[in-house]
């Protein structure tokens, strides 16, 4: 009946046939259009997530198999990589992981009350020198680690505090990391004025503002950034290997890369297994999180 | 006077964690370092001024310099178009007519997140040596492989696919930005009968252009500070034949192996001014080919 009307309706009107066909034409293609990049993105995943399968089946396999079999599957589960691989270095796996831990924990903090800080007054305080405060700041996101290295070095040798977790940790609670500055700042942003105006006539301080209502609004903001800050500082590996000199104090990263120097050619699988267990925090956070990481992204534009 | 007080003091006080950062760990360290870039310091004694010694040895005898120069560039000139055709590729595809694409797009991205670790670095060694599984997959359509790694030849291209593999943070990028781009548009061409190519550089690459240009800036940036895979790849030397030796592990090693602390201030100074004129270079070039839409008159 339908098919009736269209019909009529495109015999009569030169217009409508037109638009009808471009129409129909525009769903055949876009149908196979839409099979073949489905097909393409498959494959396309499967080459992207190969090299993580890899390391997985590799950190399971008998060590003679890793590099002679193509196969992902192993033909028996070695097991014990891991619980070899956790001591096969001078110091066990869980003194590494409890430095790493630490160095996170303190480090997220740091990030998140000093940048909020700086946000807040970036976004919402009015001070003489805030545009070119804030030009600074952009200015510093730029800026090269490399550059500022070796006099940080030399500061925090003066100071004391090689072979501490200070010049890994202190920096952090100085908002050193622009980029979430900047992201913060624009989220802030988007927050209503009304708000703190409000809450100003009521005759709360800008403090007081700040924490009851910048940031209970600012959670989706504040839980990007710290997932962005826990997964590159627990990533993070110049300035711990600048910095950490005792095996004793070495986060997972550096722990990891003495396998490398220990190459006793029949460690490989336990490397891989070590290598998987750093990647899993990761892997944890990125799939519980995954929204707000995309969205962070999506709203600061970038990393 | 109280006045000034009044209006100024919460914004300071919120903002000196920032400025006690700012002064001490980036625009003094700055100037230290400039200093020291004239100097030779290894650490144990005192600076002794060199004036411009550092930088005459620099660009006239060192040859290890040039090579840093010359393997840094070719690994942005190949790693950045090649990362940001392949992200902008992708996020086209995911773009348009695909109703779910969110499991693609965490594929896609989880690489970017992964790829700065030491795990990733060391799973690259090992999957392009002698050995590995690269060779393994090119010996079943009968190519015979090599230590892609262990030639100085093609050591450098593991790292650039390294780089691609993580083109998923500025696909992530393109992906907002097309989302941007009004679909009338796109209808308006479809019934003029515009092809799809045409569409794209008609309608995407000028809409897009501001997109890709902030995409541009921050990756070369990016690529010019790239360490850790290079570090690990190249066992912390640069080897084979110094074709690993990126500027930073260069500089790494001039600081922290050789504690020529002088001479490695210099070089961070040359990368600075490296990047800065890099930057500046696309924003002056900006204004031929960037057309931000609100700027229509």
């Amino acid at each position: 009946m339908k098919t009736n009307v269209i019909e009529q309706a495109v015999i009569a009107d030169p217009d409508a046939r037109l638009a009808h066909e471009i129409k129909e034409r525009q769903r055949a293609r876009d149908k196979r259009a839409r099979l073949l990049k489905h097909l393409f993105l498959v494959i396309l995943s499967f080459v992207m997530i190969y090299p993580l399968l890899w390391l997985v089946a590799s950190s399971l396999k008998p060590e003679n198999e890793i590099f002679g079999d193509l196969g992902l599957w192993p033909s028996s589960f070695e097991w014990s990589n891991y619980t070899e691989g956790w001591n096969a270095l001078p110091v066990s796996f869980t003194v590494f992981y409890k430095n790493s831990a630490i160095v996170t924990v303190l480090s997220v903090i740091g990030n998140l009350l000093s940048c909020s800080f700086a946000a807040y007054a970036f976004a919402r305080l009015r001070f003489d020198g805030r545009t070119f405060f804030f030009g600074l700041m952009m200015m510093t996101m730029m800026l090269p680690y490399h550059v500022v290295l070796i006099p940080q070095y030399v500061l925090f040798l003066e100071l004391g505090w090689v072979d501490t977790y200070l010049p890994l940790i202190v920096p952090r609670f100085l908002a050193a990391d622009g980029f979430f500055i900047f992201l913060m700042v624009q989220f802030f942003r988007q927050i209503p004025r009304e708000l703190d105006e409000a809450a100003m006539i009521d005759g709360c301080s800008p403090f007081k503002i700040y924490w009851a209502v910048i940031l209970p609004l600012s959670l989706p903001a504040m839980g990007t950034a710290a997932i962005f800050s826990l997964i590159w500082v627990w990533e993070d590996f110049l300035a711990p290997l600048i910095y950490l000199n005792d095996v004793q104090s070495y986060t997972v990263p550096l722990a990891l890369r003495m396998f490398i120097d220990q190459e006793g050619q029949s460690a490989f699988g336990q490397m891989f297994a070590m290598s998987v267990l750093s990647l899993v925090p990761v892997l944890i956070f990125f799939v519980a999180f995954q929204k707000l990481i995309i969205r962070g992204i999506a709203t600061s534009g970038m990393k | 006077m109280r006045k000034f007080f009044r209006r100024n003091t919460a914004g300071y006080v919120f903002l000196t964690p920032w400025l006690v950062g700012f002064f001490f760990l980036a625009l003094g360290p700055i100037l230290v370092s400039l200093y020291l870039s004239f100097t030779r310091y290894d650490m144990v004694s005192a600076p002794v001024w060199d004036g411009l010694g550092n930088y005459r040895y620099m660009f006239e005898y060192d040859r290890r310099f040039w090579k840093a120069l010359e393997v840094t560039f070719t690994f942005v000139a190949f790693s950045v178009p090649l990362r940001l055709a392949a992200a902008l590729g992708v996020a086209m595809l995911l773009d348009k007519g695909l109703r779910t694409i969110g499991v693609y797009r965490a594929i896609f991205y989880l690489p970017s997140l992964l790829g700065a670790s030491i795990a990733i670095a060391l799973l690259w060694r090992e999957m392009f040596g002698l050995n590995g599984v690269i060779n393994q997959v090119l010996a079943m359509v009968g190519i015979t492989g090599k230590g892609w790694i262990t030639d100085p030849d093609t050591s450098i291209y593991t790292i650039v696919v390294l780089a691609m593999w993580q083109f998923g943070s500025p696909m992530l990028i393109f992906l907002a930005g097309l989302r941007g781009i009004p679909r009338d548009l796109y209808e308006a061409a479809e019934i003029d009968g515009t092809s799809r190519f045409r569409q794209f550089r008609r309608i995407t690459l000028p809409m897009l252009a501001p997109v890709i240009f902030f995409n541009l800036v921050l990756q070369t940036i990016e690529a010019f500070k790239t360490f850790t895979s290079a570090f690990i790849i190249s066992n912390g030397t640069g080897a084979p034949a110094d074709s690993l030796l990126f500027y930073t592990v260069y500089l790494f090693n001039e600081a922290f192996k050789f504690f020529r602390m002088g001479y490695a201030s210099a070089l961070a100074w040359v990368l600075l001014l490296i990047i800065a004129a890099f930057t500046a270079l696309a924003f002056a070039t900006s204004k031929y080919w960037v057309h931000y839409e609100n700027e229509r008159d």
